[in-house]
């Protein structure tokens, strides 16, 4: 028993030890594949693995540049970038949303815009976005935030540049204003460029600038952690700030135009006559442009989109107006020029006008008529009867080409955004838009700027530098010089037509009639009349609706928003024009009383430089 | 003259060694352990990103794992072999009031607080089972007879099932794992490990169907890990990306930039592996592998040595758990295998296991150390 307990002993100790070699020889056997592996993986995908871990490890961020600056004539700041503290949040970080803005909403103030604002903003953004529910805070709140900060986990306090426009609703229509890219002009801008912007310019001068005005991105290289946390800053380059903008705007007449207006809404245009500068560019009622920059809240928005008086309308470049009499020295030397009318040849004024066998009256202002009226009169007391007479001598076609030559009825092309191009009407525009002839008294009508015929207001100064330069037309600009980073500074282009190769003594005789308006004993702007330099002038009314045959128009009892708009085209000094400018004050009724007044004030401003009692 | 000196010399060696003796303690195992151990610290403090009190709490379960080793290392192997009944019935029984009582922890349910401790009792299995199925098919001669065998398949599945139903898949894997190891080392045929396979094999349809959700996708993962990069595919892509950009030379000791900037999750617990790769590359991890292949070596020579049929079957069991362990998790993260939850033994941070490991090496050197001298 013990021989074969023995045999048994070492039959399965030899058993045993062949299964533990096979086991031995299994796990070598794993190991080694498990080597191939790793072999796979660490030397044949190295260069794979690498870059993926650079990926993971390496990030670009981009840096936004700064936005240029905006100044005035004389260095006035315009436009600048303030910083700006912002309390942002990270909705997938907090607990509670909800609670988190209620309890911030007990710390700092926080409105239901504001809450509102957050929502809007939310939906367009990703969940680990870090979106503003209060911009703009006061020093005391960041502080309080700070004390705060550790109840709240994805709260946090960021710094900002914001555009700030220190002149506000003075220069609201110009500037215009920056906000956040929409949808729409994601598709229009380089995406890669703006990649760490989130402003561009809405409107104005910040539109219409803004490739200069932007810059260009930088980028830099860092390390971040699997959360995204920056580490450290492996390769920077530098972001190209925006070029600085000087526009050729002239503060001190921007704000004595807006005052000057008072009550009234209107647009007044200053421009050099000599560069074709705008220097003055007003629009009445403006806004705040500021309030767009961290998004304007739906309640206000709304109260400008709906209030009658149309805050948000640029009515310098967009208002179209009927010119009224204030084209009359253009119709009078578009007479002198194809040479059917003298200069002092006389027509009879009594009152109306009819057309050969027609029995509608054609009404002029003074119901009881002018009397004899030569070319000089017609513009100094602005006899409507003398250029019904004229209009008609030179027929639509005429009057068109003449006027198209001064700009009317075509877009100034002024380097702003939106403008508007008025409208010059010809018998083709009738055909085409009424699909109807031209009638002989739409001619008439046209003599004083009525009917069809509309105008901006900065078509109107433009015209009137064209005059005051004797046909020398420059295309007006805003922006004068452009400063790049570097310091190299550009001027914006001087664009000059020259139209009109009239006989100089045209140009001198209605010059001159205009000189009367201000300095005549029966001009109808007698009352802006200045010692200190020679203004040559025109008034104008516009009618805002048509008075029926034999109706008396009577000022007090019309409605305030159905009285005509006062209109006033002047340039000065006479002996050696500089500045153009038109005023158009709705509803203001009279253009010597109303309208001419405000230009004199800017005039003065630009050229004596101490306003004048009147 | 030179007497004293040839005294001096050998008298040292012979002291220390009869110290170990003494204390039962296999010194090649014993110093290849520390080894591990020692690169395992070395690791963990790069993973847990230079974390000392993740390596102090590390250090007292070791020491505490160590203490376990030598006090089983004094235990006569006969004592475990009497206790193995008792042992396996007390962790059915505990398993069973996991089931009924126990807590619920990562959602699964493994931990039962007996009131003084806390412990999972699944993880006595990997000592257990094996010990059970060695002393039950010592008591006859090998390779043993197909009415024990089966018997032996039941005691195996029965804690296999109540573990997998916790569900604790890679504890279930393991201990599973045992009990074949086991069986293997106990002589059974070849052809019946042929029909064991194929049953395996049509069994994979029915433990698809029986497998929790997040079982099943972690096998969908691993099979197209890009189906998912952010979700359950992020932990394999990742820690793909960590060995493979760790290349033949590694990245340097703490400069692994997939475990240092969190990119890599799980860095010092079940994916510590990916570290070692980013860090010592190639040929540090094959280095390591070589010290896991000796370890386990050792366990298997230690078995091949050992008195009798018992000790032989449980040091082998033993020692070729330890390699499963090995084997699961570096698979795992290196992407071959699917993502099961295997610690890699002795270099991942976490206690339980590391336990249970350090009491296996306690009992091989039990077996090493408790022979008779017989009779040749």
């Amino acid at each position: 028993m013990p021989q074969s307990s023995l045999k048994d002993y070492l039959h399965e100790s030899q058993l045993f030890l062949g299964r533990a070699i096979v086991s031995g020889t299994l796990v070598i056997l794993a190991l080694v594949a498990l080597v191939g592996r790793l072999f796979f993986l660490q030397v044949e995908n190295h260069e794979h693995f690498t870059t993926l871990s650079q990926d993971n490890r390496v990030k670009l961020e981009p840096l936004p540049p700064t936005r240029g600056l905006i100044f005035d004539r004389n260095g006035a700041i315009l436009a600048q970038n303030l910083p700006a503290y912002s309390l942002e949040i990270i909705p997938e970080k907090t607990r509670n949303l909800t609670e988190t803005i209620e309890q911030i909403g007990e710390i700092i103030s926080i409105t239901e815009d504001d809450i509102q604002r957050f929502h809007r903003l939310r939906k367009q953004r990703r969940r680990f976005d870090s979106i503003p529910i209060r911009v703009r805070l006061q020093e005391d709140e960041v502080a309080r935030i700070a004390v705060h900060r550790h109840r709240f986990p994805g709260v946090d306090v960021k710094a900002t540049l914001l555009r700030d426009y220190p002149q506000g609703l003075q220069t609201a229509h110009l500037l215009g204003y920056v906000g956040r890219i929409n949808e729409k002009e994601l598709q229009l801008i380089d995406t890669s460029n703006y990649s760490g912007t989130d402003f561009i310019g809405k409107n104005g001068v910040e539109k219409s600038y803004e490739s200069l005005l932007h810059g260009a991105v930088g980028l830099q290289q860092v390390e971040v952690n699997a959360k995204g946390r920056v580490l450290r800053v492996l390769e920077n380059q530098p972001p190209q700030p925006g070029n600085d903008l000087q526009l050729f705007l002239d503060m001190r007449l921007q704000s004595t135009a807006l005052e000057a207006l008072g009550e009234y809404n209107g647009a007044v245009v200053a421009i050099d006559i000599e560069t074709g500068g705008v220097l003055t560019m007003v629009s009445k009622p403006g806004y705040n442009p500021n309030l767009f920059v961290e998004g304007i809240s739906s309640r206000d928005y709304r109260a400008l989109e709906e209030s009658p008086d149309n805050p948000l309308f640029n009515r310098a470049i967009r208002g179209q107006y009927p010119p009224g009499s204030t084209v009359k020295p253009f119709i009078g030397l578009a007479g002198l020029e194809y040479d059917v009318v003298g200069f002092y040849q006389e027509t009879y004024c009594p009152g109306y006008y009819q057309l050969p066998g027609k029995d509608h009256k054609y009404r002029d202002w003074k119901k009881w008529g002018h009397g004899k009226v030569d070319m000089a009169k017609g513009i100094i007391e602005s006899c409507d009867v003398y250029y019904y007479e004229l209009a008609r001598t030179l027929g639509i076609d005429r009057l068109y080409e003449f006027l198209t030559g001064f700009g009317f009825g075509i877009p100034s092309r002024v380097d702003l955004d939106g403008e508007l191009s008025g409208l010059m009407p010809s018998r083709e525009w009738k055909q085409s838009k009424r699909r109807e002839p031209w009638y002989p008294g739409e001619t008439l009508i046209v003599g004083i700027g009525q009917g069809y015929f509309l105008a901006t207001p900065l078509q109107l100064a433009s015209a009137t530098a064209t005059l005051a330069n004797r046909g020398h037309r420059i295309r007006p600009r805003v922006v004068a010089t452009i400063e790049g980073p570097d310091g190299e500074k550009r001027d914006s282009p001087l664009i000059e037509d020259v139209l009109h190769q009239l006989d100089p003594e045209h140009w001198n005789q209605v010059i001159d009639a205009m000189t009367q308006v201000v300095e005549g004993q029966r001009g109808t702007a007698r009352s802006i009349y200045t010692s200190n330099y020679r203004i040559a002038g025109k008034t104008g009314t516009a009618q805002v609706f048509s008075i029926k045959q034999d109706e008396e128009y009577d000022e007090e009892t019309v409605a305030k928003r159905k009285r005509d708009h006062a209109l006033f085209v002047a340039f000065a000094p006479v002996e050696n024009p500089q500045i153009a400018i038109a005023v158009v004050v709705e509803n203001g009724g009279h253009g010597g009383s109303v309208a001419a007044p405000i230009a004199r004030k800017v005039m003065d401003r630009y050229l004596v430089d101490t306003p004048q009692a009147n | 003259m030179a007497k004293p000196h040839i005294t001096f010399h050998e008298s040292q060696p012979a002291k220390a060694q009869g110290l170990l003796a003494w204390l039962h303690i296999d010194l090649p195992l014993m110093i290849a352990l520390l080894l591990l151990v020692g690169i395992g610290l070395a690791i963990l403090f790069s993973a847990g990103d230079k974390e000392m009190v993740l390596l102090h709490k590390q250090l007292i379960r070791l020491g505490f794992g160590f203490a376990v080793m030598v006090v089983l290392a004094q235990i006569h192997p006969d004592n475990f072999r009497r206790w193995s009944p008792w042992l396996y019935g007390l962790g059915i029984l505990f398993l069973v009031l996991v089931i009924l009582f126990g807590e619920l922890g990562k959602g699964a349910q493994r931990w039962l607080d007996l009131g003084f401790v806390r412990f999972q009792p699944s993880e006595m299995f990997k000592l257990t089972l094996p010990m059970l199925i060695a002393w039950y098919l010592a008591e006859q001669r090998l390779p043993p007879s197909p009415s024990r065998l089966i018997a032996a398949a039941l005691f195996t599945v029965l804690p296999v099932i109540l573990i997998a139903k916790q569900p604790d898949l890679g504890t279930a894997l393991l201990v599973g794992s045992g009990g074949a190891f086991a069986l293997f080392l106990a002589g059974i045929s070849w052809r019946l490990i042929a029909v064991g396979g194929i049953l395996m094999a049509a069994m994979g349809p029915v433990t698809w169907y029986l497998m929790h959700d997040y079982q099943r996708q972690r096998v969908l993962t691993f099979l197209n890990p890009e189906s998912d990069p952010l979700g359950t595919g992020y932990h394999i892509i990742q820690s793909k990306i960590a060995i493979g950009s760790g290349g033949i030379s590694g990245k340097g000791w703490l400069n692994g930039t997939q475990s240092h900037l969190e990119f890599l999750p799980e860095r010092h617990t079940d994916f510590i592996f990916a570290v070692i790769s980013e860090e010592f590359g190639l040929v540090g991890v094959v280095a390591l592998l070589m010290l896991y292949l000796f370890i386990i070596l050792r366990g298997l020579y230690i078995a091949s040595q050992a008195q009798d049929t018992f000790g032989r079957i449980l040091a082998g069991a033993l020692s070729l758990i330890f390699f499963v362990y090995l084997f699961v998790n570096a698979g795992m993260v290196t992407g071959l295998l699917p993502v099961v939850g295997v610690p890699l033994p002795l270099i991942s941070y976490g206690g339980t296991s590391l336990v249970t490991i350090l009491a296996s090496f306690g009992i091989l050197m039990s077996i090493q150390t408790h022979k008779k001298l017989l009779p040749t």
